[in-house]
């Protein structure tokens, strides 16, 4: 095939690609619709109808950092390298076995430097992180004041009014997601955005993250998306030995990952 | 957040090895959650040892039973300051006490606590001083009789019924106190114990070693207690007593070392997900305040000592002094026990690839010097109250050894 010949039969491909936009700005409604019967009524939200989680698809995930962004503008989250919600983590696995890790959203130079070279690397990935909104969440366990509690919908969330910045939620978290806010000198977390999703409108991480490697949804309905994730993956959730039945659910999860 | 927490966190990811989780750089359970379980262990070691005499009926160590439960008590009203100034929200302390979430072993804080402060210790010591404080009354001069008037709840029946009543009062007391201690000792365990995230505390021995140290540092703190009492008040020492005492503190630290050397064993046989990065953590982090401090100094030295002392056939001079050494060594084994739990269990990352490192502040609440304060304030407290209380039983004799 020459040059000519290959640019004809792209031709095709080519004029999908607006369509291929619309697709997922379609999509992106839908499941905006799923989060709550009507958007914008929120008398009408009632949250033993819903289910939420969040599936991430890691080879889709190209570290752009856009979801830590998004976040950090939407949930005043702390401007540093000590805070997050949400974070992406980039893998290298050597050929000779070692695996180097490093936190890709802080600004350290740590996650732009120290890229062995491509010869010798075994596989590469990202994987973001945030709270899993386990269903049975040692934080929710351990709270003395019952100030971190679950949702109906599934959602884990701090009142900041009662916390008393014990900070034992922090420590009974597996996988590190919670942090202690120092504007408010409470714990905090990932919400799922929650005053988002009773809106019927998407997480800010969902919302702009240009790969679409995360998918939220709900579990209670069959045409989330979520559940059609589920569907089409094979999916594993973050250390699941430990019983939290994490509700954030990883399609292509390597074995590596913690 | 401001500059200077700032400037903390930014050092504290230079030191950094490996990769952690972004949100495990800030160590939350800082110094003061480190000399929380060591002042508990003190009240509920201190408790047991008092309660030797009463249940046991060991009079060797009556000498001290009074000292013992008046320090219980003096750490015992320190014990939840450094609890309560390491809060984001001190001022809503409260709600642990008024709302507690029942699956929170931190909410059971307020119940342990409440009972074995109002229900065992001050009974308890009600009960033993009370006969003192009505004669102490009769005695004093104006300001101090109405402290001892309303020490004694206005009491004022000294017959030998009343007497009798008094110690059938204490030995009840005691008998429901040891488990309370236990309870007491073995709950600030749990806290650790019971966080299955955490590898280097989830154990259930945790709860059983926190118990036996505590047994272990309550002695060894009433025995240099009474040294120093002995030696300022210019009295001999009753070597009696010391010697049993010292007995109880070797057999409780072989048990607590057996212990300890069964966890360190067993976790390193089963060797699970966690043992590489736990492997480092000893290495790295805590070779000086383990290895060094807590096992070797604080406590093989100490096990030499008091071996050589009971058995070197050594003189009253010489077996003070080794007791007297060796108790202030475990005292600071014990500390660093603590220090390596608590501190120990934040230096490495939940996702076993790396550690983080603690620096102490030097002033500011959750600093060294509030953290030696809030040590100092217990001997402050023992100090008053021993210059009201008498600490020997009015109208019996100084104890003279043979």
């Amino acid at each position: 095939m020459n040059k000519r010949e290959f640019l004809k039969s792209m031709q095709g491909l080519i004029l999908f690609f607006p369509a291929a936009g619309v697709l997922s700005a379609l999509g992106v409604e839908v499941s905006a619709q799923e989060t709550s019967a009507q958007p914008g009524s929120a008398a009408a939200y009632n949250p033993q109808d819903h289910l939420y989680g969040m599936g991430i698809e890691i080879d889709k995930c190209i570290g752009c950092n856009r979801c830590v962004e998004a976040c950090k503008a939407e949930n005043d989250v702390p401007q540093d390298d000590a805070h997050y919600r949400t974070w992406v983590e980039r893998y290298v696995i050597k050929k000779d076995g070692e695996v180097a890790v490093v936190n890709i959203s802080g600004s350290a130079a740590a996650a732009r430097e120290g890229m062995p070279e491509d010869a010798d690397i075994l596989r590469t990935f990202f994987v973001p992180k945030l709270c899993n909104q386990c269903v049975n969440p040692p934080c929710v366990q351990v709270c003395p004041v019952g100030a971190t509690f679950s949702t109906e919908d599934g959602v884990v969330l701090v009142d900041a009014n009662r916390c008393i910045g014990c900070s034992y939620c922090i420590q009974a978290c597996p996988y590190g997601a919670r942090y202690m806010n120092p504007r408010t000198k409470t714990a905090d977390k990932c919400t799922f955005c929650y005053h988002r999703v009773r809106q019927g409108l998407l997480p800010a991480c969902v919302e702009v993250c240009p790969t679409q490697a995360r998918v939220f949804g709900d579990l209670r309905s069959k045409a989330s998306r979520l559940v059609r994730f589920a569907r089409m993956n094979k999916i594993h959730v973050l250390k699941p030995a430990l019983n939290t039945e994490p509700k954030v659910y990883y399609a292509q999860l390597d074995g590596e990952v913690r | 957040m401001n500059l200077e927490a700032t400037a903390r966190l930014s050092e504290m990811m230079t030191q950094v090895t490996g990769f952690i989780y972004p949100n495990e750089i800030e160590i939350h359970w800082s110094i003061l959650i480190v000399v929380y379980p060591y002042i508990t262990g003190l009240v509920a070691g201190a408790f047991i040892l008092a309660s030797l005499e009463n249940v046991f009926n060991v009079e060797e160590v009556r000498p001290t039973y009074r000292l013992a439960l008046l320090t219980a008590l003096s750490f015992m009203v320190v014990a939840p300051l450094p609890l309560l100034m390491h809060l984001g929200h001190p001022e809503r302390f409260y709600e642990i006490l008024l709302a507690p979430n029942l699956t929170s072993a931190m909410a059971m804080f307020g119940f342990v606590y409440g009972w074995y402060l109002m229900g065992v210790l001050l009974l308890e010591v009600w009960f033993e001083f009370r006969q003192d404080l009505i004669i102490l009354a009769r005695r004093a001069p104006v300001p101090m009789r109405w402290v001892y008037r309303a020490a004694s709840l206005f009491s004022n029946d000294v017959s030998q019924a009343a007497r009798a009543f008094d110690d059938k009062a204490i030995r009840v007391i005691t008998i429901v106190g040891i488990p309370s201690a236990f309870l007491l000792h073995g709950y600030v365990g749990f806290i650790f114990g019971s966080v299955k995230a955490n590898p280097w505390w989830s154990s259930v021995l945790i709860p059983i070693v926190f118990l036996m140290s505590a047994i272990v540092s309550g002695i060894a703190l009433v025995i240099f207690l009474y040294m120093i009492l002995a030696a300022l008040r210019k009295e001999p020492v009753d070597m009696r007593c010391l010697d049993t005492m010292t007995s109880y503190l070797f057999y409780a630290v072989i048990v607590d070392f057996t212990l300890e050397a069964l966890d360190f064993t067993h976790r390193l046989y089963e060797s699970e997900e966690s043992v590489r990065i736990l492997g480092t953590l000893i290495r790295q982090k805590l070779f000086m305040s383990l290895i060094v401090l807590q096992v070797l100094i604080g406590m093989l030295v100490p096990l030499a000592i008091l071996i050589v002392a009971k058995w070197r056939k050594l003189g009253d001079d010489g077996r003070r002094l080794l007791y007297f050494t060796a108790v202030i060594l475990i005292q600071m084994g014990i500390f660093s026990t603590r220090w390596n739990i608590v501190i120990g269990g934040q230096l490495f990352s939940k996702s076993f690839r790396g550690l983080m490192a603690y620096k102490m502040e030097i002033t500011g609440i959750e600093g060294f010097l509030t953290a030696l304060g809030l040590l100092v304030l217990p001997f402050v407290v023992l100090a008053v109250l021993i210059k009201v209380l008498p600490t020997r039983p009015l109208g019996e004799e100084v104890h003279t050894p043979a």
